[in-house]
């Protein structure tokens, strides 16, 4: 596994495949991706891209090919799916906040429960979060008393609690009124901008022209095109991105 | 206003106002039920009055004559009737207060095997609430209560390690017991809970005071145990005998000496009861953490929280605001069914009731204290409930 950890991948999806059933989801998705780099995915529903992220964590179990996340090995070794996870953060496009506990809590409980921190210590942390994503003065309320705009901030901020090496947005303003997706993108592009590692599926195109490195397109299951944003927007090779790209902006 | 407001109209007549034909429906409805049960009343004293039977309270204060097999308060048969209502109804309270804890304790218990990955374990808990709940009750109370005839007499008791002893008379507990010590200890009980609950009391006007949340509740019970078990030893070094322990049962001639002996018909009872309601709890539990929404799992997995954290941290507490209105009724119905310990010959209350009613012939006061007395208990549950689920709603807006 060293020689892994050597490269600068922090990421490292080698043929990964995914059937439901009959279904195939995943084919043959390769994808490497290096420290600090800010990866946008985006194509047609139902082209597998929610899957592709949500392989990265164990959300969703490959059967074929191998991931290698920060080093580690995604194998049914519960040690390294726990491991991974802990290293990865995760965004939700229905924001998936505990409903039953305050901000503050919803932020602090993996420190306290996975990382074994202070609740001192945590707290101090999730308030200088809220800051960062500009709502501090909501760390008391519930999940059920904030708008879309503030619950995805809120969401944000706890996944950067567990201080993970790598964030994965799954869809983060899809389900948001138009009017909080730009509150929701500011934090993300400062995140960006910080240098964490993003895997980020969404359609935000402005987002993507603004911050991403690399852009990934996806249909039924397969990468059919990467590039930096420049020459996916000017130049799709492929007739398939330029349908999709053509219909969406 | 460019747009033109028709005049408001006031006088509507009061047979076509929705809010007068509510009333005058409502006033309807109340004078003819008051006026079938007022019917039913004069016809039943009618009645009564010609068989000569009519209802009185007096037999309450004259003596029982007829023994109860078991009492939390001292009972002869040359006590009241009123007495050996109270026994009744106290041995009432006894099987639905344990029963009630014990079906909580393993419905959980079940509804979570239900939704186990480990495939042995989850259809032993299926085949189990699939055969108990599609059995009657009352059947399963007398396969109870044979079952602990059939165990061996006291003298050949079933022995489990010296602390549970089973035989045809009933179940012997070995069980905590206090000593003549007990008082030398009962002061250092007292201070640690003070202290205990003084601590707790100024943590929390601190968090209050600072606006933050805090643990207080851990190290407030840590210093009470702390106390008490300090002043355990403490009680042991300087009178030599431990204030507390465990009394075991020791076999005399004919029967157990020590430990917490229950007859044969209240453990039938209690196990029939907890075992039924239990099968009902279970799936209470089971579409409660089910209805929890997917994506709750998810995040907390995601998070890096194991599977026990995500179901006692996430999953758990919001199942539980689904699951207390439904658990409300099992917990009524576990104490509602308790009557059929007549079945079994547990002197419970409507046991005792309707013994009283068969040496009085005074049955509509008999049943009349009967119905009350169950509905009290019940009303009581279910007022507990109501207000343990208002507490845990979610907030909103």
């Amino acid at each position: 596994m060293s020689d892994h950890r050597s490269s600068d991948d922090i990421i490292i999806c080698e043929a990964v495949n995914k059937w439901y059933g009959e279904y195939h989801a995943l084919r043959d998705v390769s994808l490497r991706v290096k420290k600090g780099e800010v990866i946008v995915v985006f194509g047609p529903s139902g082209s597998g891209k929610s899957t592709f992220i949500r392989t990265i964590n164990r959300l969703e179990e490959h059967q074929e090919g191998r991931i290698i996340v920060d080093g580690i090995e995604m194998s049914n070794d519960i040690r390294n799916i726990d491991a991974i996870r802990r290293e990865t953060g995760m965004v939700f496009q229905q924001f998936n906040l505990f409903p039953h506990l305050t901000v503050i809590d919803n932020i602090t409980l993996a420190p306290i429960w996975v990382r074994k921190k202070t609740r001192k210590e945590s707290e101090a942390r999730a308030l200088e979060l809220l800051e960062r994503v500009g709502i501090k003065e909501q760390a008391r309320k519930f999940p059920g008393q904030l708008s879309g705009g503030q619950q995805q901030r809120v969401a944000i901020a706890r996944a950067l609690a567990m201080e993970p090496r790598i964030m994965l947005f799954d869809e983060p303003t899809s389900a948001l009124d138009p009017e909080m997706i730009k509150e929701v993108l500011d934090v993300m592009k400062e995140l960006a901008r910080s240098g964490m590692t993003m895997l980020c599926v969404t359609h935000e195109m402005g987002f993507a022209r603004e911050v991403a490195d690399r852009m990934v397109f996806m249909d039924r299951g397969q990468i059919v095109e990467e590039g930096t944003p420049e020459q996916i927007f000017t130049n799709p090779r492929q007739e398939r991105t330029k349908l999709f790209l053509s219909q969406i902006l | 206003m460019a747009v033109s407001t028709p005049p408001q109209r006031t006088a509507i007549p009061f047979y076509r106002d929705t809010r007068i034909i509510a009333i005058i429906l409502q006033a309807v409805f109340a004078v003819l039920v008051i006026g079938v049960l007022w019917y039913l009343y004069t016809n039943m004293i009618e009645g009564l009055r010609r068989a000569n039977l009519l209802p009185t309270f007096a037999f309450l204060r004259t003596p029982a004559g007829f023994p109860i097999a078991e009492s939390v308060i001292p009972y002869d048969p040359s006590m009241t009737y009123g007495r050996a209502f109270i026994v009744g109804a106290l041995n009432t309270l006894r099987v639905a207060v344990t029963g009630i804890i014990l079906a909580t304790v393993l419905g959980i218990f079940i509804g979570i095997c239900r939704l186990s990955s480990n495939w042995l374990l989850r259809n032993t808990a299926t085949v189990y609430v699939e055969i108990v709940r599609n059995v009657p009750l009352l059947l399963q109370l007398i396969l109870w209560f044979f079952l602990t005839k059939a165990f061996p007499r006291v003298q050949e008791s079933i022995n489990a390690g010296g602390l549970i002893f089973l035989h045809n008379r009933g179940v012997t507990l070995a069980w905590p017991a206090t000593t003549a010590s007990f008082g030398a200890w009962a002061p250092w009980l007292w201070a640690g809970l003070l202290a205990g609950a003084g601590f707790y009391a100024v943590r929390r006007y601190q968090f209050v005071r600072r606006d933050r949340p805090g643990v207080a509740l851990p190290w407030a019970a840590l210093i009470a145990g702390t106390i008490a078990l300090l002043g355990f030893v403490v009680t042991r070094i300087a009178s030599g005998t431990w204030p507390v322990t465990l009394d075991l049962p020791e076999l005399q001639r004919f029967n157990f000496e020590g430990g917490l002996t229950v007859t044969a018909s209240f453990a039938a009872l209690l196990v029939g009861l907890v075992v039924y309601t239990a099968a009902f709890i279970s799936e209470i539990v089971r579409s409660g953490i089910q209805a929890v929404n997917k994506g709750q799992r998810e995040a907390a997995r995601a998070l890096g929280l194991t599977n026990g954290q995500t179901l006692r941290l996430v999953i758990f507490p919001q199942a539980l605001r689904i699951m207390i209105p439904p658990m409300t009724s099992q917990y009524l119905n576990l104490t509602k069914n308790s009557s059929l310990a007549i079945a079994i010959a547990f002197p419970d209350l409507f046991y005792v009731g309707n013994t009283i009613n068969n040496q009085t012939g005074q049955a509509v006061p008999v049943i009349l204290m009967l119905m009350a007395s169950y509905l009290s208990v019940s009303l009581l549950t279910s007022l507990l409930m109501n207000w343990y689920n208002r507490r845990i709603q979610l907030v909103e807006r």
